[in-house]
């Protein structure tokens, strides 16, 4: 899925990364708990969160994901959007919940990468 | 001995923010010199993880990442507390991190566990009062 169609399908705003919009993620994960994200590991991936703190970025750095959405209307302080800058991370904005955001990216294709079901 | 790359760092316990600097850091060198990206993102991973205990449980300390051409050496040496049990705090789910910490989105009892995961060889040592140094390798 290109990271513009997830702007589309949750009707967010782009915090910085807009050259990046054509990227390609392949999977997604939803989660506040900064370990069980790094415990997972998928390229090209997409992180779903309620978190706003630098540390979100970094985590997502290590993992070498493309793009953060930050859930439930909530925006990052100004030195956090330039961390991600400075990663090449592209961080978006909606005003859904986690469960929502996830669940429509999830219907329209995005495997989490599924233990159960692959 | 084969030769090697030395890359120090000492980690700042007092601010929570910058955790996770000298990974990234280290991320960028391993990447400048080509290695593949799983084995970067192995090495990142966990050293990431163990920076992050280094400034909850032990105000700092200091990490050493040994690159060698068939492996690379991490080790991060702190004065904390030390851990008392180790084989429950190896444990997925078992946390001691106190509850500011697990609201940044730290302290799920994952950590040394994602260590052990994301490594090939992993080492504790740890006196209780004295400090903890962990040594893990990642082989290239």
């Amino acid at each position: 899925m290109k990271i513009s169609e997830i702007v589309k399908l949750l009707d967010a705003q782009v915090l910085c990364g807009e050259d990046q919009l054509e990227g390609e993620v392949k999977s997604a994960c939803g989660c506040d708990m900064m370990s069980d994200v790094l415990a997972f590991v998928k390229e090209q991936a997409v992180l779903l969160t309620g978190l706003c703190n630098p540390q979100v970025v970094r985590t997502a750095q290590m993992m070498d994901m493309r793009c953060i959405v930050f859930v439930r209307g909530k925006r990052p302080p100004a030195e956090v959007v330039e961390l991600a800058r400075k990663a090449e991370i592209v961080l978006l904005a909606t005003e859904e919940r986690l469960y929502v955001a996830c669940g429509i990216l999830y219907t329209n294709g995005l495997s989490g990468g599924s233990v159960l079901h692959g | 001995m084969a030769d090697f790359v030395r890359l120090e760092y000492k980690i700042d316990g007092e601010n929570f923010t910058s955790a996770g600097e000298a990974s990234v850091m280290v991320k960028r060198n391993l990447r400048q010199m080509g290695f593949d990206p799983e084995v970067i993102r192995k090495v990142s991973v966990a050293m990431y993880e163990g920076e992050i205990n280094m400034v909850i449980h032990a105000k700092g300390g200091v990490a050493t990442v040994d690159v060698y051409d068939d492996r690379i050496v991490i080790v991060l040496a702190d004065e904390g507390p030390g851990i008392p049990d180790i084989e429950l705090a190896m444990q997925a789910g078992y946390s001691t991190a106190p509850d500011n910490i697990r609201s940044l989105g730290f302290g799920a009892g994952m950590g040394l566990p994602n260590m052990k995961k994301y490594t090939d060889e992993m080492k504790i040592e740890s006196v209780v009062g004295v400090g903890t140094t962990i040594t893990m390798v990642v082989y290239v």
